[in-house]
């Protein structure tokens, strides 16, 4: 034992000193001492001639700073108001960008699930399977969930919500956009058949969703305008059932398709003879969203019905492209079909939802 | 009523929820000054309040503006029960009352509760409309201008130096009150940071006053601090330097402050800023100040009239006298203590005359560099210690114990503060003493501290004998200097200041004297400690670098005078084991001066510890250093030669390490210089150790190892064992750092924009209780060096740079606990630009600045003129006097009385003696001086590349540094000073993070106050900023702790110099911060 110990040590800076690479260690749930090992074996100790102790020292400091910031950092406005801690600007846009990152591997196991206290409970499972600290969990999770209710209830664009009030970058500002899209209408997204699919691609299929299906799409002014589908429209898709109930406009659908693609594609017989499957599994998905739990079920449908069948026939992308595209638009052709609008609504998200959930 | 003062609440932010069912608070806020209170409305149901008040106007006299500070409250209304407060804002007006400074305060200021800390922020404005006074015999001294700074403030010139002042209050402790035992934590905390408030702005306005006697108008290098003295009371003390400035006008007088830029700015003293009252240096080491040692307990001084109280006394006289102040009190109160305060002066017999005598008495100046031509010599630390036991602060009339009112204390008890004040006087005169036998008629640089445990005090008090410029003084200031030799040839600035003061014939003590090694004219000592900064033109070799000196010494724990005569037996050994260390460590780095030094001694209940830093340097001027050699004492043993000589080596592989390192490389010289009359060294006893900061290094080992390396450390006890250890074990800073105590480094010149101030707290337990005195010195030793590591480590991001002004405090809290505190700025530097260019500018540049300066600087004649001698002092004060009157005094033989000094001598002798230590110095090599390497470096900072762009941040940026200046800009404007104090309490200690986040929280939530106000005023730094005191106490079993800080600065708004060019800005051409020795 050592005739002394350290009973208080403080390092106070006018302008507050904080270190990327410490920041991210207590950010990741780093307890100091771990933080202090990784620093060492980092080499940080012969940049300075330091020793472990001053190692030690400073890391116990910063993870003290940060811990006080922690509170500004829940509303990041109050940062740039704060007298407490001097922190140029652009450290303060570093502290908050990172403050608010999160692990892929950590939202893809909560994108979609409510943000309530129960999954809170669950994320020592979710920290166990992905190997991120309870503590990294638990700070992602009270950002989604502090994200959630703030937007939750205001007018206007959800990604410039939350943009203005948690001074994101316009691409985590999306990224929490498709968070909270995600968590609001509860998609299904933890399947073992949606496992392959990333974050990203379900955070660009939620731009095509919030883009063209919200009530924003149509009024800009409403509340919720980006995180609720629109109803009406959800209503209206009832009626594109037609393309797959009336068999005449099921036949020329499937020949207009079929014109236009022979010779094009090398899927050509395989498309022919699943033309309708593909299509009844299309329209069907649209027919149930006006129900709540067959939305959460989009993409799990999507995927059952129409990129499995395409998959174990070996289509590629651009095959699914032009496909998706004729298909579409043959239904212009149809002089029966009156619900051109709602249809070019509907495909145009499924359309592009697909090809980018198209892939390995 | 001489003043209005008007105040409108604007709006909150970021408050606190009070209620919890509505999650929101329904915030009022009441203003409050003296007595008068207004409030606004409640704003209901919200965080943000705007209530947009009305202009709360307040009619006061200027007294009173002086004295208290604005009270901002803010509370939450509740219907049912007692209103909550959320917390306070004080605001100090004091800036609003000088012409110059601020017009207005505008800003957010945090709103801080002593429980809970920063909650929320108010914005306020505050305006004082003030009425011409036209009672002449008033008791305000608004308008005298106050600064930290230990310098000419930039963008002032010095028309007159007036001398010292000095004063102090006292008053009981809330914390010690009765009625504290039945209020909360919450209420007693602010009625102790209220009464402080209160008892700075009087201390103030009472310094003020002195000024305005002696037709100054302002303070510089003013020093405030505590003494808490718990049951005893409350001392609240300062001293400053009282001067008459003048503002340079923009266009011609741009000139001088171009010396912001940071090269030439070599001014700023580690000293004054920070004051901490634990903390001061006691000299190095002037054999004198043996004798200082007194022992005295304060009930043997009853009413001697001391100087402050008579001041004090005098003006409610003259103000009564008049009938124009009467009344404007407060009350009765005040009226009667008016009228006591006058029969006391009666009965003292003081007459105003006196005071003119009196404020010459003490010629101390608390600068730390100063004007070209101010200084002329410097002789060496003087420092005088006293060991006092505090009694109780009698005070009937302060039984009633809820009145903060500040009484005039001198009224009432008489006895208790002149107490106070002649203990203060015994260790001044002392300091003066020690001076006079330097040779030398004022003391520079110097400062005052205090120790206190339990009823146990040390005070002391240190600064440089030097040899002032008597044209720069107002007649009387000085006295008891001559030997106008030196004055009629001025000497070089570059080394002049090194010149010997006493009369070598008739040295006061031991010293090895050569020739000058830069102008081969005049005397030169071979080793000067100072505690001033290095003046601008002096010439160095290399790169200077930080020196400390740490020791504990163990004691056995006591009670009343049996421990206070421990303490004064202690103290000696300490001082004298201090200054070894600091010249073993000197010679290893191949240096011969030192400056910023600061010795301090803190009592604790079963030790003491001692702490000296001090920049060291190689003077041009003086000669080399000899090494250090190391003599076993028994040289039978073959094992123990071998071992002796391995250190020898390790020692001399240091040194010559330490000379690349620092760049020390002075031309070799072969021969000694020609007929060098050095007086015959005699052979002195083994001791050695040099106490004399200046020079008074024994040279008796001259003869005897003839020329080669002296200093030589016999190693005959496990101490000297231990110290050869401890100066092997001090790890230099790592590569691209440097660091200092004074101002800035001599040697480094190419400043660049990077500014990071800082403050550091460690605390440190002793668990094992059977320490010996070399543990515990280890231990000590190792908390500094790791204390130092990990700032290197922490500020490694800016490299190349340098920490300067490192301001070290010790303190003993507890019994097993030792606390350092170090409060510094990092600043960037550019290593690459060459020195070469750096040199042939500051030549050029400094020829320049020697004319302007000597133009700037001319003062009337009239002030020189010679008046009577009142001085009762010195025998040599005739002369003085004269000197003091002619510029250019014709020579005149300078004696001074070194009676009483040789036998303060012998005593300090044998003292030593005791010791078994020998430390000889021999002769040294002598190189020639050829090398001038006039280190001014050039006007400004070449690159401007700013540090960071706040742009976009609601917050103004405020620097905050301890040195006068900011690299790269130009002070514009001087705001007033800064004087905060701030108490913090925790009942939930480990809540908050345990101690360390206590106080990590708290710290961070002083340096926002500080901002905040700076911001208020229209400022955008701080400078000379310090923190002087920093009182941790904690309780972990009751989950609490309480911290009380006090900090200060000066408020200035500051421009980039690449600003100022572009606006027609006048060429900056010389430079004020080049000193010049006449």
């Amino acid at each position: 034992m050592g005739k002394m110990s350290v009973e208080l040590d403080v390092f106070v800076g006018n302008t507050t000193i904080m270190d990327e690479e410490v920041y991210q260690f207590w950010l990741d749930g780093y307890t100091v001492a771990d933080a202090v090992r990784v620093r060492m074996e980092g080499g940080v100790l012969q940049e300075c001639e330091a020793s472990a102790e001053v190692l030690h020292s400073d890391t116990m400091d910063q993870f003290r700073t940060f811990q006080m910031c922690e509170r500004l950092l829940h509303c990041p406005s109050k940062l740039a108001n704060q007298l407490l801690f001097q922190i140029p600007p652009h450290r303060q846009a570093m502290l908050i960008e990172r403050y608010y990152a999160f692990d892929d591997a950590f939202v893809r196991e909560v994108l979609g699930k409510k943000l309530s206290k129960g999954t809170k409970k669950d994320l020592d499972d979710v920290s166990a399977k992905t190997g991120i600290t309870l503590k990294s969990c638990r700070r992602q999770f009270d950002n989604f969930k502090r994200v959630f209710k703030v937007v939750e209830e205001l007018k206007g664009s959800l990604v410039e919500n939350i943009q203005q009030h948690f001074l994101l970058s316009d691409k985590l500002a999306r990224d929490y956009a498709a968070i909270v899209f995600f968590a609001n209408n509860r998609f299904e997204t933890g399947k073992r058949k949606l496992q392959y699919l990333s974050f990203q691609d379900f955070a660009f299929c939620a731009v095509q969703l919030i883009n063209n299906w919200t009530v924003g799409a149509v009024d800009n002014m409403v509340e919720d305008m980006d995180v609720d589908l629109d109803k009406e429209f959800l209503q209206d898709l009832k009626d594109l059932k037609v393309l797959i109930t009336d068999k005449d406009m099921l036949d020329q659908h499937k020949s207009l398709v079929c014109t236009a693609l022979r010779g094009k594609t090398k899927v050509f017989n395989e498309m022919e003879a699943n033309f309708k499957n593909l299509s009844r599994g299309l329209v069907n998905i649209a027919a149930k969203l006006m129900n709540a739990k067959d939305v959460r079920d989009f993409f799990i449908d999507l995927v059952e019905k129409f990129i499995e069948p395409c998959r174990s026939d070996r289509w590629t992308a651009g095959d699914i492209k032009l496909f998706l595209t004729h298909y579409t638009n043959s239904v212009h052709i149809l002089d029966t079909f009156k619900h051109q609008v709602v249809w070019d609504r509907y495909m145009g998200v499924v359309k592009s939802c697909i090809l980018k959930m198209y892939h390995d | 009523m001489p003043g209005k003062l008007k105040a409108k609440i604007v709006a909150g932010r970021h408050l606190p929820v009070m209620d919890r069912a509505s999650d929101l608070t329904d915030a009022f806020v009441e203003v409050k000054f003296g007595n008068t209170t207004f409030k606004t409305d409640v704003y209901p149901k919200s965080l943000n309040p705007q209530w947009n008040s009305e202009w709360f106007k307040f009619e006061v006299d200027d007294e009173d503006l002086q004295d208290e500070p604005l009270q901002i409250t803010v509370l939450d209304h509740d219907t049912y029960s007692a209103n909550d407060a959320i917390g306070k804002v004080y605001i100090d007006i004091d800036p609003l009352l000088s012409s110059e400074a601020a017009t207005v305060i505008s800003g957010w200021f945090p709103i801080y509760d002593t429980i809970h800390g920063i909650r929320g922020e108010i914005n306020v404005l505050v305006k004082v409309d003030l009425f011409n006074d036209l009672n002449r015999f008033r008791q305000s001294s608004c308008g005298v201008k106050f600064f930290c700074t230990t310098s000419i403030p930039r963008c002032y010139r010095a028309a007159m130096v007036h001398g010292f002042v000095e004063e102090l209050v006292v008053n009981e402790d809330p914390e010690y009150q009765w009625i504290d035992r039945i209020r909360t934590p919450r209420a007693s905390n602010e009625a102790r940071q209220r009464l402080i408030s209160l008892m700075s702005g009087e201390l103030q306005r009472k310094i003020g006053l002195k000024v305005l006697e002696m037709g100054g108008n302002a303070v510089v290098g003013y020093l405030q601090c505590f003494d808490l003295e718990g049951e005893s009371g409350l001392v609240v003390r300062a001293i400053g330097t009282a001067c008459t400035l003048e503002k340079l006008s923009n266009s011609s007088a741009a000139a001088p402050p171009a010396c912001n830029s940071p090269s030439k700015d070599i001014k700023e003293p580690p000293f004054s800023e920070d004051p901490n009252p634990n903390t001061h240096s006691s000299g190095p080491s002037t054999p004198l100040k043996t004798q200082t040692y007194s022992f005295s307990p304060s009930k043997s001084y009853s009413r001697q009239s001391s100087s402050s109280d008579t001041d004090l006394s005098l003006t409610p006289k003259t103000g009564m006298g008049s009938g124009g102040s009467a009344g404007k009190e407060g009350g009765p109160l005040k009226t009667l203590l008016r009228q006591q305060t006058q029969s006391a002066l009666e009965q003292r017999g003081a007459s105003s005359s006196r005071i003119f005598v009196r404020t010459r008495e003490f010629p101390f100046f608390t600068l730390t560099s100063f004007p070209p031509g101010f200084l002329i010599h410097v002789g060496g630390v003087v420092s005088a210690r006293s060991v006092k036991l505090l009694d109780r602060i009698h005070n009937p009339a302060l039984g009633n114990t809820r009145s903060y009112k500040l009484l005039d204390w001198n009224s009432f008890a008489a006895d208790e503060p002149e107490t106070r004040d002649a203990w203060w006087e015994e260790i001044r005169q002392e300091i003066k003493s020690h001076a006079r036998a330097l040779g030398c008629h004022a003391v520079v640089g110097y400062s005052e501290s205090t120790s206190i445990c339990e009823e146990v005090c040390i005070l002391s008090a240190s600064g440089t004998a030097a040899v002032l410029h008597p044209k720069f003084m107002q007649e009387g200031c000085l006295d008891g200097y001559s030997d106008p030799s030196r004055l009629e040839e001025p000497s070089p600035p570059s080394c002049g200041f090194c010149h010997i003061p006493y009369d070598e014939l008739n040295i006061p003590f031991p010293a090895h004297l050569t020739y000058c090694y830069h102008c081969r004219r005049q005397k030169v000592p071979d080793v000067l400690f100072t505690t001033i900064d290095m003046p601008a033109e002096a010439a160095v070799t290399g790169k200077g670098c930080l020196i400390q000196a740490r020791l504990c010494r163990l004691k056995k724990k006591a009670q009343g005078e049996v421990n206070a005569t421990a303490i004064s037996n202690l103290l000696p050994f300490m001082e004298y084991e201090l200054h070894t260390q600091l010249m073993n460590k000197l010679k290893l780095r191949g240096m011969n001066a030192l400056f910023g030094l600061r010795i301090q001694i803190s009592v604790g209940e079963n030790m003491l510890v001692g702490l000296a830093s001090a920049t060291a340097v190689y003077l041009t001027a003086l000669p080399t250093p000899g090494g250090i050699q190391i003599a076993g004492k028994t040289p039978s043993d073959i094992t123990y030669e071998q071992h002796i000589s391995n250190m020898q080596k390790k020692i001399n592989d240091t040194i010559a390490k330490n000379k690349e390192l620092y760049e020390v490389n002075p031309p070799e010289v072969i021969e000694e210089v020609i007929g060098s009359p050095i007086p015959e060294p005699r052979q002195r006893s083994r001791l050695f150790r040099s106490h004399s900061e200046s020079s008074d290094e024994v040279s008796e080992l001259d003869l005897s190892h003839g020329k080669k390396d002296a200093f030589v450390l016999e190693i005959d006890d496990t101490d000297a064992v231990e110290d050869i250890h401890s100066l092997l074990t001090d790890t230099p800073a790592p590569a691209g750092f440097y660091s200092c105590n004074t101002e800035i480094m001599p040697g480094i010149y190419n400043w660049t924009s990077g500014l990071q101030m800082f403050t550091s707290v460690r605390v440190f337990r002793l668990s094992n209780a059977n320490l010996t005195n070399q543990g515990l010195n280890k231990i000590f030793n190792d908390l500094c060096e790791n204390l130092l590591k990990s700032l290197y480590f922490k500020l490694r991001s800016m490299i190349p740079c340098c920490l300067c002004h490192l301001n070290f405090t010790v303190a003993v809290p507890e019994d097993e606990l030792i606390q350092v505190a170090v409060t510094a700025v990092a600043m960037t530097f550019d290593k690459d630009q060459a020195q070469e260019n750096w040199k042939l500018g500051a030549d050029k540049t400094h020829m320049k600045a020697i004319v302007e300066n000597e133009e700037q600087l001319q003062f009337p004649l009239e002030l020189c003129t010679e008046s009577p001698s009142t001085n009762p002092f010195s025998p040599c004060r005739g002369t003085g006097l004269q000197e003091s009157a002619n510029a250019h005094a014709t020579p005149r033989a300078a004696s001074v009385d070194y009676s009483s000094f040789a036998d303060r001598w012998s005593s300090w002798i044998e003292l030593i003696r005791l010791k078994a230590q020998t430390i000889r110095r021999g002769s040294i090599k002598t190189t020639s001086s050829l090398e001038k390497a006039s280190p001014l470096p050039e006007g400004r900072s070449r690159s401007l590349r700013s540090t960071r762009s706040y742009a976009g941040s609601t917050v103004a940026v405020v620097k905050m540094t301890p040195l006068s200046f900011i690299p790269g800009t130009r002070i514009i404007k001087y705001l007033g000073i800064i004087n905060m104090f701030f108490i913090r309490e925790t009942t939930s200690l480990r809540e908050e993070g345990g101690v360390s986040g206590f106080l990590h929280a708290f710290i961070a939530e002083v340096f926002a106050m500080v901002r905040a106000h700076v911001a208020a005023l229209g400022g955008n730094a701080v400078v000379s900023y310090s923190m002087k005191e920093c009182v941790f106490m904690e309780n972990p079993n009751k989950n609490q702790a309480q911290c009380l800080i006090n900090v200060s600065g000066d408020a200035v708004i500051f421009m980039r110099e690449s600003e100022l060019e572009a606006t027609p800005a006048p060429p900056q051409t010389s430079c004020s911060g080049g000193e010049v020795t006449t």
